[in-house]
């Protein structure tokens, strides 16, 4: 029996005024390694589940743990830099005055200069484009910058990998090559991954748990 | 269909067509009048020149060119309609002749009334009032008889406030310091004073007052009159707080007496006007006219027997005037700048 | 191949000749003599700089220039960490973090942008004399009697300097910088975040390198107008170059070697420019605009400490001065001394040049703008038209004394040559003030031509098509269609204007008309003098004609 890579016990998340609840007594596990989808309508809460795991919201009640090693509860709050998540985000948020590889190096601040410049040729090798390391975000199309995204999310070696309807600004055909694409790497590379979405057939394409969100609960 | 650029086009046609109706409507005044240019503040001699055009009958236009005067004058040439120029300073009026754009006048009455060291050799320009550029210094301090030599002692040192070095009344003082020790003498004093500044020399006369009231210096050398200005300011007011914290000390040149400026006249080369020019003059130096200068602008007048005003008597009193002529003094004021600039005195 | 080259070549060069958007219509000549205009007081500068002996160069050389030099390096460099630790500070306290006074502090942070630099020296030189309000406070609250016994060292100095105009300048830096920032999505950070960086890590491997051509732009009008200032450095001792040739020309009397200098000045100008060019460049930015920066709510004490800190510019910068200037207008005013004519006479001169001069940069600056818009035809003479336009906006990088000087020799024999032709005495145009309006419009054109250059940019050129479709020529064109759309851009440029020309200083000493004073160089005069009395309203009516446009651009802020 694989460990769980991720463990959601009961929680609730409030909206920033206070008053009503996102998230109201959710609870999640995923197991190491296994890829998870969160479905559901728009408004449900699934984004705000996200946000809590990789650390943008905090946790009224109920825990958080990742890889065994608790991030959010009674009185406890890790700021996301310290939670070994990486997150792929909607519009892809690479940072326009970086390259390509520079972003992807983005997160490998601590490793030695050549172990960094090993992981990125190895990265961009993953997602194919390593004739475009030195381009810039905006000489890029969209999918070639969803692939950027998802590079530099993997290049720390995330404990659990967060996706953010990451296919939903492409067109529909570039987005069924590019989920199965991003199926393959994320099995290749055994990561454990949480994607949102609200397409049934994409989350059915992904090919792995499928968790339905209702009104912040689950 | 108009193209959208001729309206754009006429306007300005229009507004510079009525621009240049304004001086046009200048030359349509009557031809008596005469047209003084002065770097004073017209508020100053403005009842001077009311009260003669009540005897004269004839109307002043006076027009105030605080810088550039010279290059004013210059510029407008033979149709320069000025036919009096007024300055501060013996240096400004000594570059207006130098420049060319003044006449000689002979009249026996300024020749009367104004000492020879007060007026151009060539009788190009005329001293209409002197001030004198006194010590003033903390009340409490004991100084008595003092030297302008002594501004450069070491026991000054730290105490020292004046305006900026370059400026007219300084580099005249300088000058004149030249003119009594030579230049490497005066070079030495210079970098003495600039050893004693407590702070920058900038500002204006009145601010040695204020900066000794406020404790930033003991000392400071200024003009004359506005020890009367401050003195006779409303009670409780900003300038006569200053003016009650000084006291004023009448200083010599170790070889001679008080170091003296002026104001003065000079007739414009192509004065439309000149007869007219020299009258104004002529009345300016009359008793008259020198009372005001003393009483009303707290200055010294030239015309002798003209009594002061009285705080100017009983602060600084008579001044023994320094021996050597301004005419003299006045052919070192290029070196006295540069020796300013050189000392780094500004900086 | 080689005859289509040719005729393509050909068709270039015809296209250039003739046809709607050829080089030679009126529209556009009128724009190259405009630019032209610009260019001929810096041309007149370096002609008569080249032209007049040397040898004043030696004593100027050795005395003067180096600490000149210096000093300006130093002010420069000085002002420029100011305003950019203080401008890109405060953007990104009120961007990233909510605490108490948040929203009044984000827009009131750009009220100092009301205080031209003379203002704020002339008011602080005052506040912190030893006999002034804040010193006697002191003492009496450290028991001291006299200022002998204790007093705080000279705000007159290079120190003093460097602090009050970042204190005023910051808000240029402010401005650029947070419109950046609010611009940014929040996604980005939250990127930096999840791939290891600390928030104070995020804000300086993100959003501050995503800011720069917006820091650059802001530093460098910051530091233009240091260069350009002449009031605060005289006032308080620094011989800076601007300084050293206003003195030169006035003190020395020597306007050949002011011209000297002046040249030297325009060369660091363009290496400001250049550097400037340089940090705007090189980013291409693609952002699909999602979620902006949720601020993070900082509370208890580290949020008033924020707050205060955040105040801190706004209280020194324009609270304390302006009370200390209304404070001494209501003493003055409450003396039995009625409001002197001549205060009267500079507020009405005030308000007539800035009229004056705004009428005439809003006409220019149209008609400049206008010719250089983007047309959806290919248009062979574009590029001339842009080039064209940025030569007519050069004149905001040129200090208002230099353009003076520049234009002052050739100006004066034109008007000698017109007054000889017209029969009449003195120097009509001159007198007319008509130099001082020009070389006003020459400075502030720039801002115009910016506003307007972007609100055109922003109308797209297919709403002209399809007016030219429907028969309606160019002129009509911009009548109808242009002209309604424009009218946001076109208030706030005059407004900007408007204020720019009322607290203009260093071109109204120069080129006024005689007997002509406005409430800038009256207060100059004053605080030369030492005399203080109509100094203070005239400073208060400066600074109130300057708030307007202050509040505009907030306005301008919220919306955007």
């Amino acid at each position: 029996m694989s460990e769980i890579a991720l463990r959601l016990e009961n929680i609730h998340v409030a909206y920033s005024g206070g008053r009503q609840r996102v998230l109201n007594g959710f609870s999640l596990a995923i197991r190491k390694g296994e890829l998870t989808c969160l479905l559901g309508a728009s408004g449900c809460g699934k984004t705000t589940v996200l946000r809590a795991i990789a650390g943008f919201e905090r946790v009224i009640e109920g825990n958080i743990y990742i890889a065994s090693q608790q991030v959010a509860g009674h009185r406890l709050h890790l700021p996301p830099e310290k939670r070994q998540t990486g997150m792929v985000f909607q519009e892809y948020a690479l940072f326009p005055h970086l390259t390509a590889e520079e972003n992807v190096a983005f997160g490998l601040r601590r490793l030695p200069r050549d172990q960094q410049s090993q992981r990125v040729d190895e990265l961009l090798k993953m997602v194919e484009l390593s004739s475009h390391a030195g381009h810039y975000p905006h000489q890029l199309s969209g999918g070639q910058q969803q692939r950027i995204a998802l590079a530099r999310a993997l290049a720390p070696r995330p404990q659990i990998l967060l996706l953010d309807e990451p296919f939903s600004s492409l067109d529909s055909r570039t987005r069924e090559r590019i989920g199965l694409e991003v199926r393959d790497i994320l099995r290749e590379a055994g990561q454990t991954a949480l994607m949102v979405t609200h397409s049934e057939a994409e989350a059915r394409m992904m090919g792995g748990q499928i968790v339905e969100v209702i009104q912040g609960q689950h | 269909m108009k193209q959208f650029a001729l309206p754009r086009a006429g306007l300005r046609r229009i507004t510079l067509a009525s621009a240049l109706m304004i001086p046009v409507s200048f030359s349509a005044m009557a031809n008596d009048d005469l047209t003084l240019y002065t770097t004073r503040e017209p508020g100053l001699i403005q009842p001077l020149l009311d009260s003669w055009t009540q005897t004269s009958g004839i109307k002043v236009n006076t027009v105030y060119i605080k810088d550039g005067m010279l290059e004013r004058v210059k510029a407008e040439g033979a149709n320069s309609p000025a036919d009096l120029l007024m300055a501060v300073d013996v240096g400004n009026l000594v570059d207006l002749v130098e420049a060319g754009v003044t006449q000689p006048v002979d009249s026996a009455t300024l020749k009367a009334a104004i000492p020879a060291n007060l007026r151009g050799e060539d009788n190009q320009w005329f001293a209409l009032s002197m001030r004198a550029r006194v010590l003033y210094a903390d009340k409490d301090l004991p100084i008595d008889n003092w030297h302008y030599e002594q501004l450069a002692s070491p026991a000054f040192k730290g105490k020292v406030c004046l305006r900026s070095g370059q400026h007219p009344y300084n580099t005249a003082l300088v000058a004149a310091m030249i003119s009594h020790h030579g230049e490497a003498k005066t070079e030495t004093w210079l970098r003495g004073v600039k050893d004693n500044l407590a702070r920058k020399a900038t500002g204006g006369d009145r601010d040695v007052a204020r900066d000794i009231l406020g404790g930033i210096c003991d000392v400071g050398l200024a003009n004359s009159y506005y020890v009367g200005q401050m003195k006779s300011a409303k009670e409780g007011s900003d300038a006569r707080k200053w003016g009650d914290a000084i006291k004023v000390v009448k200083p010599t040149f170790e070889n001679g007496g008080t170091h003296v400026n002026i104001s003065g006249a000079a007739v414009a080369r192509n004065a439309p006007n000149k007869d007219n020019a020299v009258k104004l003059m002529e009345y300016l130096v009359s008793a008259p006219a020198q009372q005001i200068y003393a009483r009303a602008n707290y200055e010294y007048p030239v015309l002798k027997g003209v009594a002061l005003d009285p705080i100017i008597s009983s602060t600084i009193g008579e001044i023994n005037v320094d021996n050597i002529p301004l005419t003299e003094i006045v052919k070192h004021r290029k070196q006295a700048s540069l020796l300013v600039d050189k000392v780094g005195f500004d900086q | 191949m080689d005859s289509i080259n040719k005729s393509s070549g050909l068709t270039t060069i015809r296209g250039l000749v003739s046809g709607p958007q050829s080089l030679f219509t009126p529209l556009n000549v009128s724009a190259i003599l405009i630019a032209l205009g610009v260019c001929a007081p810096i041309l007149a500068l370096v002609w008569q700089a080249f032209h007049a002996d040397l040898s004043h160069w030696q004593n100027l050389l050795r005395f003067v220039l180096p600490t000149a030099v210096i000093n300006t390096a130093l002010l420069l460099t000085g002002v420029g960490l100011m305003v950019t630790i203080i401008g890109v500070g405060c953007a990104w306290a009120v961007t990233a973090w909510s605490f108490p006074g948040r929203r009044l502090l984000s827009w009131a942070l750009l009220l100092p942008l009301a205080m031209p630099t003379y203002i704020v020296a002339f008011a602080w030189l005052d506040l912190l004399h030893p006999i002034g309000p804040l010193q006697t406070a002191l003492r009496w609250v450290l028991g001291y009697d006299s200022p002998r016994q204790f007093r705080l060292p000279d705000l007159r100095s290079l120190p003093g300097a460097i602090l009050l105009l970042g204190l005023v300048l910051y808000p240029y830096v402010y401005l650029t910088t947070r419109a950046m920032f609010i611009s940014q999505p929040a996604n980005l950070m939250e990127a930096a975040r999840t791939l290891g960086c600390s928030a104070t890590g995020a804000f300086f491997r993100v959003a501050l390198p995503m800011a720069r051509p917006a820091l650059a732009v802001g530093l460098s009008l910051a530091l233009l107008e240091t260069l350009n200032d002449i009031g605060a450095s005289e006032f308080l001792g620094v011989q800076t170059l601007t300084v050293t040739v206003y003195t030169t020309w006035i003190t020395r009397s020597d306007l050949a070697a002011a011209a000297q200098i002046a040249c030297l000045m325009l060369v660091l100008i363009f290496a400001l420019l250049s550097v400037e060019r340089y940090g705007r460049s090189k980013q291409g930015f693609s952002s699909r605009s999602s979620r902006d920066i949720a601020p993070v709510t900082v509370g208890g004490w580290r949020g008033s400490l924020l707050c205060t800190l955040v105040a801190l510019p706004v209280v020194l910068g324009f609270i304390a001065p302006v009370s200390f200037l209304a404070w001494e207008s209501a003493k003055r005013l409450a003396d039995d001394a009625p409001i002197s004519s001549q205060l009267l006479g500079a507020l009405q001169n005030t308000l007539t040049l800035a009229a004056g001069v705004t009428l005439v940069v809003v006409a220019v600056s149209l008609l400049v703008a206008w010719n250089a818009r983007h047309m959806a035809m290919g248009n062979p003479a574009q590029g001339v038209r842009r080039g064209v336009m940025r030569l007519a906006s050069l004149g905001y990088a040129v200090p208002g004394t230099l353009l003076a000087i520049g234009f002052l020799t050739p100006a004066m024999a034109l008007d000698r040559w017109l007054a000889d032709l017209l029969g009449m005495r003195g120097l009509p145009l001159m007198s007319a003030g008509v130099l001082l309006v020009i070389c006003c419009a020459i400075r502030f054109q720039t801002i115009a031509i910016g506003a307007l250059d972007s609100g055109l940019a922003r109308i797209s050129p297919t709403l002209e098509q399809a007016s030219r479709s429907l028969g309606e020529s160019g002129g009509r064109t911009f009548t109808r269609v242009h002209f309604p759309l424009l009218r946001p851009a076109l208030v706030s440029s005059a407004l900007l204007v408007f204020a720019d020309a009322m607290k203009e200083l260093p071109t109204t000493l120069l080129l006024r008309p005689v007997n002509f004073e406005t409430l800038a160089t009256l207060l100059y005069a004053e605080a030369a003098r030492g005399t203080y009395e109509d100094g203070a309203i005239a400073a208060l009516l400066i600074v109130l004609a300057g708030i307007l446009p202050v509040i505009l651009l907030t306005r301008h802020q919220r919306r955007g």
